[in-house]
């Protein structure tokens, strides 16, 4: 190591990895992990919004799972919450709608309306 | 580039793994594997969280769930409920959170909230073994900072308007010692004192363990400020974990050129060395330490000539405790006002505390300086375990003293805990209720004094010896009227003249007890009486005959067959026999056996 830079570099590497053990101020993407969810694909939902979230070098992101949301039927859900907005709660969400739920919502603040509950109810 | 939705910290630090979270941790690696989780969720062992009577503890990230007691058995149902399901296993929760049966952030438990991990900001946090989870939390800009932004004279300066002062128990401001060693020229040395010998301490050792790398890096910066090139880290033998972390985060800092030539492309060199202490609590003493670490006897040198000129191998040297170092690093990012902004005006930043005794939350705690005895006993501590009444919490280890409940509302800092008669030493806490007699407790510290002298002068070696004597006789029932005052006197002839801190402050505790709990000392030499019934020799168990059954049931029991007495009547104690083991009092279901 010569430089500032190589320490920064090796800085942005590892806070990714690191990050999610502060509480942080930033959005959550919460994904329902009850038997539940993961007997209707939950797991490769939350692995895909990990490595979008990877991918874009998205700090301030963090992805988390929780238990039961109590609608088993709309499996798997996917809970966003960003600071000072209302929750947004996609539904049924595939891997493939994955990059467009980070990149129109969680990016650029763009709720994708057509996979949300309120469009499925 | 790889990311884990769950990170699992599971406390490496003593206290959890000498409660056996290493196999815990070997049962998680297991589970993450057969599970095919290990992609997902990263495992990392940490220092010690702070909360080692809750231990083993296991924190799971982004949640924050504090699991307690956390057995080899529950490993199983953690992968299965939490890591796979999702659900946060609320049995395992620690007690404080479990209550709510919700999960509340980890900075909103009680033993947290009114703490401010400043020092230990990373210990409980990153993987100490991995210098790159130091960096991510921006270790070594500090050093990256002060070589290629700063002068030598801006560091002391940054330092000194600090106001850090030394946490090795004295105080000294430590931007002021560090000048002393500025002004020469020649071969130069770093120490650093992680000899922590205080009885019930473990700060240090918690930040060796946990953070290892912030105390390498500013004895980095230390010597780029005095102008040297080589330090020694001073430490126990007795601290496996910390000596092993300590030479896995060396070697790693010298693979990444962080020690070693040219630090980031400077002209600045620097590199560390570890000496292993045999565990003499005088070697903690400056002078000794730097004997010991030439590899002669640990005693301690006569000053002056005072380190900062002639320290290590003869050469003007800085010497610095583990916490004292801790912080430097976040005061060269942050400035000297950030750190003023915490704690009061003549002591400023936190002070770690370890917190035992009798005490419902033993552990790690670190405050800003000025939170009060009573925030850090009950709101922190929890208070006393049993309900039992808080009698006097002891600072500053064999060199302090004991402060009884009227002090509760000092605000901690240097100036006035030596007003009230103690001292902040290195941060050992005990707290004592009211089955603790305080002429024992002055025996106990005394006792250790007088084991851990060197001997090298007389007030020391033979005075500390006298008052133990006394303190021994007025313990066994055989204290005699001016007792108190020959204490009195010894006491301040060896504080006058003993040659080093370890003689000049054995003294102590004994006048802080004398001072505080002056009956307590008067009860045991004219009424022959041991207030809290500590002292063997002058209590007794009695039966009260109105309230015994006759059940016998003591008679069967005492080892020595010295209570008396038939089936449904009131049986007696021989106290002539009697060896005051307790088990009687213990035994009798109605409360007819007391202790006077
Ligand atoms: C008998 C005795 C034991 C000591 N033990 C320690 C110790 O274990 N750790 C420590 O840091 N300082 C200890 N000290 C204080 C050191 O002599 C020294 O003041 C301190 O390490 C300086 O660092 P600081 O200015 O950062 O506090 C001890 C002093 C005496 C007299
Ligand atoms: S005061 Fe005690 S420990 Fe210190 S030099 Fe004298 S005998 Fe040794
Ligand atoms: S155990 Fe208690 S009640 Fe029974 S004989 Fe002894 S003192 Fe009396
Ligand atoms: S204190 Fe022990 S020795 Fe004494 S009477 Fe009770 S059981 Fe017997
Ligand atoms: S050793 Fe685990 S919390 Fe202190």
């Amino acid at each position: 190591m010569k430089s500032i830079a190589d320490l920064e570099k090796i800085r942005q590497a590892t806070l990714s990895k690191v990050n999610l053990r502060r509480e942080s101020e930033g959005t959550r993407i919460v994904v329902g992990m009850a038997t539940c969810g993961i007997a209707a694909g939950a797991r490769p939902v939350m692995n895909a919004f990990v490595d979008e979230v990877a991918k874009r070098n998205l700090m301030d992101v963090t992805v988390a799972q929780t238990g039961c949301i109590g609608m088993c039927r709309y499996e798997p859900i996917v809970e966003i919450l960003a600071p000072g907005k209302e929750k947004v709660t996609y539904v049924h969400v595939k891997p493939e709608m994955v990059p467009r739920i980070v990149n129109d919502h969680v990016v650029n603040g763009n709720p994708v309306v057509e996979y949300t509950i309120s469009n499925a109810e | 580039m790889e990311l884990f939705r769950s990170t699992i910290l599971v406390c490496g630090g003593t206290g959890c793994s000498s409660s056996g979270s290493m196999k815990l941790y070997e049962r998680f690696e297991e589970l993450l594997a057969s599970n095919g989780l290990d992609k997902e969720v990263k495992l990392v062992r940490t220092g010690c969280f702070g909360l080692c009577a809750a231990g083993p503890v296991v924190i799971i990230y982004p949640e924050g769930a504090f699991y307690s007691h956390v057995k080899l058995e529950d490993i199983d149902e953690i992968v299965s409920e939490h890591l796979i399901k999702g659900r946060v296993v609320t049995r395992l929760l620690y007690k404080d959170e479990a209550k709510s049966q919700e999960l509340k952030p980890l900075d909103e438990i009680n033993f947290y909230q009114k703490q401010k991990r400043v020092v230990l900001r990373n210990c409980g946090v990153i993987d100490p073994e991995n210098i790159d989870e130091y960096i991510a939390f921006d270790g070594y800009k500090a050093l990256a900072k002060v070589l290629t932004e700063m002068t030598r004279e801006q560091v002391q300066q940054e330092i000194l308007a600090s106001g850090l002062r030394g946490r090795g128990g004295a105080g000294f401001p430590t931007g002021l010692k560090w000048k002393f060693a500025m002004g020469s020229t020649g071969k130069k040395y770093v120490c650093c004192n992680a000899d922590e010998g205080d009885p019930g301490a473990f700060m240090d050792r918690s930040v060796l363990e946990g953070d290892p790398h912030a105390v390498l890096e500013a004895m980095a910066i230390a010597g780029y400020c005095i102008g040297s090139d080589e330090g020694y880290i001073y430490v126990r033998a007795e601290y496996p974990i910390a000596v092993k972390r300590l030479e896995i985060a060396i070697a790693q800092a010298r693979e990444y050129g962080l020690l070693g030539e040219h630090i980031f492309g400077t002209d600045f060199n620097f590199d560390i060395h570890i000496r292993l202490g045999a565990g003499a609590f005088v070697c903690g003493e400056e002078t000794a330490l730097m004997n010991s670490i030439e590899g002669k006897r640990g005693e301690p040198r006569p000053r002056p000539p005072f380190p900062a000129v002639k320290g290590l191998f003869q050469k003007p040297s800085i010497l610095n405790n583990v916490e004292t170092y801790a912080n430097i690093a976040q005061i060269i990012l942050k400035g000297a006002d950030w750190f003023k902004s915490m704690g009061t005006e003549k002591s400023t930043g936190t002070k770690i505390f370890a917190l035992g005794g009798k005490i419902n939350n033993s552990g790690l705690v670190e405050i800003p300086m000025g939170t009060t005895l009573r925030e850090i006993i009950y709101d922190i501590g929890g208070g006393c375990p049993n309900g039992k009444a808080f009698k006097a919490v002891q600072t500053g280890g064999p060199s302090g003293g004991c402060l009884p409940a009227s002090m509760l509302d000092t605000p901690i800092d240097y100036d006035n805990l030596i007003a009230a008669g103690s001292m902040m030493g290195s941060g050992g806490m005990i707290v004592m209720d009211e089955d603790n007699c305080m002429v024992d407790i002055a025996r106990f510290f005394l006792d250790f004094t007088v084991d851990e002298s060197c001997g090298k002068c007389t007030p020391c070696r033979v005075g500390t010896r006298r008052m133990l004597d006394i303190l021994n006789r007025i313990c066994d029932g055989k204290g005699e009227d001016g007792d108190i005052e020959r204490l009195e006197d010894l006491a301040q002839s060896i504080k006058a003249s003993a040659l080093c801190g370890l003689g000049q402050t054995a003294p102590n505790p004994v006048l802080s007890t004398i001072k505080q709990f002056r009956n307590e000392y008067e009860a045991h030499i004219y009424e022959k009486r041991c207030p809290a019934g500590v002292c063997k020799n002058l209590m007794r168990y009695v039966i009260d005959p109105e309230k015994c059954k006759g059940c016998t049931l003591c008679a069967r029991n005492c080892p020595v067959g010295c209570i008396s007495g038939t089936v449904k009547q009131p049986h007696t104690i021989d106290q002539s026999k009697c060896i005051k083991c307790g088990t009687c009092m213990e035994k009798c279901k109605f409360g007819a056996i007391s202790k006077k």
